[in-house]
C-alpha cells in the first residue's frame, strides 16, 4: 500500500498497488501509521500505483492536507494522481468537514435534558390524545346524524375483516381456553365431591369474562395492528394528507368506518366465543365428570342468573371502541420513517391490550356495586 | 484495445405480467465505459428492464449477461456477489426511511469494509460534495428532504462503493435546470475519468444530448439501439414525434449547431 523512505530531512512517500475501496480497511490503517509529525517535505510518489479511486484518493488527500497543515511542505513526483485534479474542484466550490455526532453533554445536563424532553413529549401526547378523541366522537355524531356521510361499503368491509376472518382463530382459542378452566376446575372441585359446581364455574367464567375478553384481545392483536399499520402507511406515502387536500376529512374514511365494523363484530365474535367456550366446557365435563349434556344444559340453566349473559356482551362494544381508536390513533400518528411505523403498531396493540384489560377490572367494580 | 467482451447483455427477453406483454423478445448489449440512454413512453417498461437487468425480477423468458455471468440462473448468493459491483438508484429514490442521509451512504461502506466513524465520516462528505448535496443535509431524514435532494442523496449512496457500473432511474426528474446540467457533467466525468458504465433512463432531452453515448428505445415492446444521431433519423412515429416534437426542437437545433458531447 504505501512505504516510507527518508532522505536527509525529506520523506518519500511511494504509493502501490491498487487503491481502491475495496482495500479501505488497509489504506485507513496505512495512512494512519504514517510517521509525518517533524519532516519538512514530504515527497509523494503514485508511479507504482496500479488502480485508484475516489474513495482512496480523497483520504490520501485529506492526510496530505493534514500534514501541510501542521507545516510540511507536500510535493508529488511525477505530478498528482489523477483523481486530484477533480478533487480539488470539488473542493473549491465547497470546503467541508462533517460530524455526524452530536456535541456530548455532561451528565446532569444530559439528565435534565432527557426529563425536559419526556415531560414535554408525555404532555402533547396527552394533548393529542384528547385532540384525536374528541374529533372521533364528533366526526362519529355527525356521521350518524348525516347517513350520507356514514361509508357503508367501508364499515362492512371492516367488520367483515376484524369480524368473519377472525372467526375461526376466536372459536379455537375460547374452546380450548374453556377446556383448560374446565379441566382444572374439575379436578379441583371433584376432591370435594363439589364436581357438578364446574358447570357453574364454566358458565359464569365465560359469560361473564372470559368469551368476551379473549375475544377483545385477539382482535386487539389483529385489527389493532392492522388499523394502525394501514392508516400508518397512508401517512408515509402522503396518502392522508392528499385525502385532505381533496377535502375529505380522513377521520370520517378512514377511522369512523374501522370503529364502526368493530362495535359490530366484536359482540358478534363475543357470543361465538362464548358457545365455543360452553361447547368445550359441555364436552369436558362429559368426558371427566360423566355429566350427560342433557345434564348439563340444566344445570347451566340453574347457574345462569338473567344477567349473566349481558353483562359479558355488554362489555363488547366499550372494548371495540378502544382497540378501534387507540389502533387508528397510533396509525395516524405515524410520522416520516418505517422505524415509526413499528413502534406505533406495536404501541398500538399493547396500549389497546392493557385498555381492554383495564376497563374490564372497571366493569366488574362495578358490576359488584350494581349487584348486576 | 478493449476486448469486446459488453459489460452488460440483454439476450431476448420476455417480460409478462399475467396478460399484459411488456417486451417481447428485447436484446441489446452495453459497452464497457458507456454511457447509454434509455427512453420511452410512461409505461413502456423501463422501470421492469432496469429491474431485470439488475436481478430484481426475473423475466418470462430470456437471459442477461452481466461481465458474461448469466444473472437470471444464478443463486440468490452468487448474485449477491455480482450486486457490489455496480450502483443504482430507484426512480423513487427507496432511500432508507429509518436512517439519515449519512448512514443511507454509509450503509454499502460499513456493510463490506471496516473503516472508523471518522473515514465513514469523510468519505460520506466526498459523495455529500459530489452530488450536490449541503453537508448540512447529512444528519437529515429522507422525509425531511425535498424531492431533488432525495434523487441526490440516491445517487450519493449509489456511489458510495465507488462501482464500476451505475444504473439511474430518471436520475434528474425533479431537479432544477442548472442542478439537472450539473448532474449531467457529473456522470459524464464518472465515465470519462473513472472509466464507468452508465445505464441512465430519462425523459429528459438535454441529458441525452449532453451525456449519452448511444441511446435505447423502446417502442412496442421492443427495443431500438443506436447513436443519438442514428436514432434521431429512425422513421418510427413514436420515435420520430420523440426528437422533433415540440418539445424537442431547441435540441435538434443545438445538434445541427454542431455541439459536441460534454465540452
Ligand atoms: N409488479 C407489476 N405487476 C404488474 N404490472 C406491472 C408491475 N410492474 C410494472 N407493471 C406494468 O408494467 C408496465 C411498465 O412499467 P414501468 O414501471 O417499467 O414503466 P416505465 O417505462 O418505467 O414508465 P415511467 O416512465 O412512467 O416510469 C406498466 O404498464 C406497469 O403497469
Ligand atoms: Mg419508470
Amino acid at each position: 500500500m504505501l512505504t516510507t523512505e527518508q532522505q536527509d530531512g525529506t520523506t518519500v512517500l511511494r504509493l502501490t498497488g491498487s487503491w481502491t475501496v475495496q482495500h479501505l480497511t488497509d489504506i485507513e490503517k496505512s495512512l494512519q501509521a504514517v510517521p509525518l509529525n517533524g519532516c519538512h517535505t514530504l515527497h509523494v510518489d503514485c508511479t507504482a500505483l496500479t488502480h485508484a479511486d475516489l474513495s482512496a484518493m480523497w483520504l490520501l488527500r485529506s492526510a496530505l492536507h493534514r500534514c501541510e497543515q501542521s507545516g510540511t511542505v507536500v510535493s508529488f513526483i511525477n505530478g498528482e494522481p489523477e483523481h486530484f485534479a477533480f478533487l480539488n474542484d470539488l473542493q473549491q466550490r465547497t470546503p467541508s468537514a462533517l460530524v455526524t455526532h452530536e456535541a456530548e453533554l455532561l451528565w446532569p445536563e444530559q439528565v435534565a435534558a432527557t426529563l425536559g424532553r419526556h415531560a414535554v413529549k408525555l404532555g402533547q401526547h396527552a394533548l393529542g390524545h384528547l385532540d384525536h378523541f374528541g374529533r372521533i366522537i364528533h366526526c362519529h355524531l355527525h356521521s350518524l346524524r348525516h347517513p350520507k356521510h356514514l361509508r357503508v361499503p367501508s364499515v362492512v368491509r371492516h367488520a367483515y375483516e376484524a369480524g368473519i376472518q377472525a372467526l375461526p382463530i376466536v372459536a379455537m382459542i375460547a374452546f380450548f381456553v374453556a377446556v383448560i378452566i374446565a379441566y382444572i376446575g374439575a379436578s379441583q372441585l371433584r376432591d370435594f365431591g363439589a364436581g357438578i359446581y364446574t358447570v357453574d364455574l364454566i358458565t359464569v367464567g365465560v359469560l361473564r369474562e372470559l368469551g368476551v375478553l379473549l375475544t377483545a384481545v385477539i382482535v386487539a392483536g389483529r385489527s389493532g395492528s392492522a388499523f394502525a399499520a394501514e392508516i400508518g402507511v397512508m401517512q408515509l406515502n402522503d396518502e392522508v394528507d392528499a385525502l385532505k387536500s381533496i377535502g375529505i376529512d380522513p377521520i370520517e374514511v378512514l377511522v369512523v368506518p374501522r370503529v364502526l365494523g368493530l362495535i359490530i363484530a366484536l359482540p358478534l365474535l363475543t357470543i361465538v366465543a362464548d358457545a365455543m367456550g360452553m361447547a368445550g366446557g359441555a364436552l369436558l365435563s362429559n368426558w371427566l365428570l360423566d355429566i350427560s349434556i342433557p345434564q348439563f344444559i340444566a344445570r347451566v340453566q340453574d347457574a345462569l342468573a338473567p344477567t349473566t349473559f349481558w353483562a359479558g356482551l355488554i362489555k363488547a362494544p366499550v372494548f371495540a371502541v378502544l382497540i378501534g381508536m387507540i389502533g387508528t390513533y397510533r396509525g395516524m400518528q405515524v410520522r416520516g420513517s418505517s422505524r415509526e411505523l413499528g413502534r406505533l403498531t406495536t404501541a398500538a396493540v399493547v396500549e389497546s391490550i392493557f385498555m381492554v384489560i383495564f376497563a374490564n377490572a372497571i366493569f366488574a367494580v362495578i358490576f359488584v356495586e350494581l349487584d348486576f | 484495445m478493449q476486448p469486446a467482451q459488453p459489460v452488460v447483455s440483454v439476450r431476448n427477453i420476455v417480460t409478462r405480467f399475467g396478460e399484459q406483454l411488456i417486451h417481447d423478445d428485447v436484446s441489446f448489449d452495453i459497452a464497457a465505459g458507456e454511457v447509454l440512454g434509455i427512453v420511452g413512453s410512461s409505461g413502456s417498461g423501463k422501470s421492469v428492464l432496469l429491474r431485470t437487468i439488475l436481478g430484481l425480477q426475473k423475466p418470462s423468458a430470456g437471459q442477461v449477461l452481466i461481465e458474461g455471468m448469466d444473472i437470471t440462473s444464478m443463486s440468490e448468493r452468487q448474485l449477491m456477489g455480482v450486486k457490489h459491483r455496480y450502483g443504482v438508484t430507484f426512480q423513487h429514490g427507496a432511500l432508507f426511511s429509518s436512517l439519515t442521509v449519512a448512514e443511507n451512504i454509509q450503509l454499502p461502506l460499513r456493510e463490506y469494509l471496516s473503516l472508523s466513524q471518522a473515514t465513514l465520516d469523510e468519505l460520506t462528505a466526498l459523495r455529500l460534495d459530489m452530488v450536490g448535496l449541503p453537508l448540512s443535509a447529512a444528519s437529515k431524514f429522507p422525509s425531511q428532504l425535498s424531492g431533488g435532494m432525495i434523487k441526490r442523496a440516491a445517487l450519493a449512496r449509489a456511489l458510495a462503493l465507488d462501482p464500476q457500473l451505475l444504473f439511474l432511474d430518471e436520475p434528474t426528474s425533479g431537479l432544477d435546470p442548472i442542478s439537472a446540467a450539473e448532474f449531467d457533467q457529473l456522470v459524464r466525468y464518472l465515465q470519462t475519468n473513472l472509466r464507468l458504465t452508465v445505464v441512465m433512463i430519462t425523459h429528459d432531452l438535454d441529458s441525452l444530448l449532453t451525456t449519452c453515448d448511444r441511446v435505447a428505445v423502446l417502442v412496442d415492446r421492443k427495443v431500438k439501439v443506436d447513436t443519438l444521431a442514428g436514432i434521431m433519423n429512425n422513421p418510427h412515429p413514436w420515435i420520430h414525434e420523440y426528437f422533433h416534437g415540440p418539445r424537442a426542437r431547441g435540441m435538434t437545433q443545438m445538434l445541427a449547431a454542431g455541439v459536441q458531447h460534454g465540452t
